[in-house]
């Protein structure tokens, strides 16, 4: 293949892989939007949902046929993931509502490592294949270049995903009362917007997010309960670069980043796959010291 | 004031406390249908707490009836649904929402959308600061623009008691002079009853008909308008000599 070819074949699966981190990192940002904090227990809830998406997927197959079922089981997916998340803010962080930051923060530490365990015990800790439409190894060609399938599929999702959700957040009553708790809850709560209701909304959408992400991530590389560990660095990464408060810059530094790493990777001889890992968290390293907010994220103004 | 069937409001004897700290000791509140009545007081003495017992934002004591029923306890939602709007203490401006949103915001609970576009292209006349900046973020206005911001939020909600915590706060002295003309035009215009927390006696006596001066959490004096403006103490303490 030419030089040409492999180059845009890199971009092309790293911005798949990376937009797998960006839906992680933007389901992070709804819920710190939502609730302020952040929520290390949004990879476990993903894989959790996809589990739940590959048992009714199962069920229905034989009935219904391969395509139907696995649509179906992802629809189940979704819809147990929105009720999962609005559970677990509604039982378990609704009980820390006047808790300090950090421990919320150890609470979804808490409910992550719940999480995993329950899955390993109901499903298993070895990773078993997710029946998807397609196989992880079909590809187009475009012109000279071939391009896998997954990842057209996979960053074409997450970018319809993320329009929806942005029409969700500026076009409807729902999204300004979610953007409202997110500014300032006391003060919405003022104006009669159900604060915790919206809570569970933004825990709801977040889990469903994260479980797309993780059922598009497990037809390519098989389902396990440990699944997101790896992807939930990248996905912080990410929210930091990006800004915590800037759903866009997620998504941007998200891209940002797979690319950078996946260049760097094949590229530069000395990072080469071993080091590889390490360029985001000299991404990391360098926003921080020059930008400590993010890239696109807001400084914290006190006006009195 | 003997408690009557017409007041809209009455607390009684209402308690709070933060943590081990009693802030009301015994505070009793009348404000009637339409009725305005001014909450005077040093700092500490409770006037900001009182506001919070009525909304639901901090727990209380004692008796706090809107409408006949009891409303003390109610979550600060469900007390905002009955038609109470409290403008809070720093406005509770929705810094990253637009002018637009926050307006937007405050008729969350309306389904009038006729009547929600009326009322505010009738505030957008009335500010027309707010109008000129409709598709700014809040946190982009200045002191006195949020503060009208805040005030019109909260009338946005079409409330029939809206309670101000202090809006002059932070304002330049012309600035707070033109927040209370609008707040007074609107109360002429609208009916609304009001309950207004302020420091600065003058600007309070432009808008409500009654006034209670609260010290560590007390009511310590009240009567109407025109015979607290002659008594000496109140001239001594809040009207500046």
């Amino acid at each position: 293949m030419n030089p040409f070819g492999t180059f845009v074949q890199l971009v092309v699966d790293a911005l798949a892989q990376g937009s797998l981190y960006a839906a992680l990192a933007l389901a992070i940002v709804l819920v710190n939007q939502a609730t302020g904090l952040v929520n290390f227990a949004q990879g476990g809830m993903a894989v959790l949902g996809s589990y739940i998406g590959m048992t009714i997927g199962g069920l229905f197959i034989p009935l219904v046929g391969s395509t139907a079922g696995i649509l179906i089981g992802i629809i189940g997916a979704v819809a147990a993931s929105l009720l999962l998340g609005a559970f677990v803010e509604r039982f378990v962080m609704r009980r820390f509502e006047r808790a300090e930051e950090d421990t919320k923060v150890v609470a979804t530490i808490g409910v992550l490592t719940l999480i995993v365990g329950l899955v390993g015990l109901i499903w298993g800790f070895n990773s078993i294949p997710y029946p998807f439409f397609f196989t992880s190894s079909e590809s187009i060609r475009i012109g000279d270049v071939s391009v896998s399938v997954w990842s057209i599929v996979t960053f074409l999702t997450i970018i319809a995903l993320m329009g929806v959700l942005q029409l969700l957040f500026r076009g409807t009553k729902m999204g300004l009362g979610l953007r409202a708790v997110a500014d300032n809850s006391p003060s919405a709560a003022l104006s009669g917007i159900r604060v915790g209701g919206m809570r569970m909304v933004g825990w709801g959408l977040a889990a469903a997010l994260g479980t797309i992400a993780a059922i598009l991530l497990a037809s390519k590389s098989g389902l396990a309960p440990n699944n997101f560990d790896g992807i939930l660095v990248y996905a912080l990464a990410a929210v930091v670069i990006g800004g915590l408060d800037s759903p866009i810059g997620a998504v941007v530094a998200a891209l940002g980043i797979t690319v950078l790493e996946s260049l760097a990777a094949a590229y530069i001889p000395w990072i080469g796959h071993d080091l590889k890992v390490v360029v985001p968290f000299v991404l990391i390293f360098v926003v921080l010291i020059v930008r400590p907010q993010g890239l696109f994220g807001r400084k914290a103004v006190v006006r009195v | 004031m003997a408690p009557s069937e017409r007041n809209l409001l009455e607390l009684t004897d209402v308690t709070a406390f933060y943590g081990p700290v009693q802030v009301l000791e015994s505070v009793s509140i009348q404000v009637p249908e339409s009725g305005a009545v001014g909450i005077l007081g040093a700092n500490g003495a409770g006037k900001t707490t009182t506001l919070r017992a009525i909304s639901g934002t901090v727990r209380a004591g004692g008796s706090i009836v809107y409408e006949g029923q009891s409303i003390r306890g109610f979550k600060p939602e469900k007390v905002a649904s009955l038609g109470i709007a409290h403008v809070p203490e720093g406005r509770g401006t929705l810094g990253n929402l637009t002018v637009r949103e926050n307006l937007m915001v405050g008729a969350y609970l309306r389904k009038d959308r006729q009547q929600i576009a009326t009322d505010l292209d009738y505030l957008l006349e009335l500010f027309p600061n707010l109008k000129a900046r409709i598709k700014s973020n809040a946190s982009a206005l200045s002191g006195g623009e949020q503060q009208m911001l805040a005030v019109s939020r909260a009338f946005m909600a079409k409330p029939r008691l809206l309670i101000l915590d202090e809006p002059s706060l932070g304002l330049a002295p012309s600035t707070a002079r033109n927040v209370y003309n609008a707040i007074a035009q609107l109360r002429k215009e609208s009916g609304i009853a009001m309950l207004v927390v302020e420091q600065n006696a003058n600007l309070a006596f432009s808008v409500v008909d009654s006034v209670t001066v609260l010290e560590t959490g007390r009511n310590v004096l009240s009567g109407t308008t025109a015979e607290l403006r002659g008594n000496d103490e109140i001239r001594k303490a809040y009207l500046g000599g």
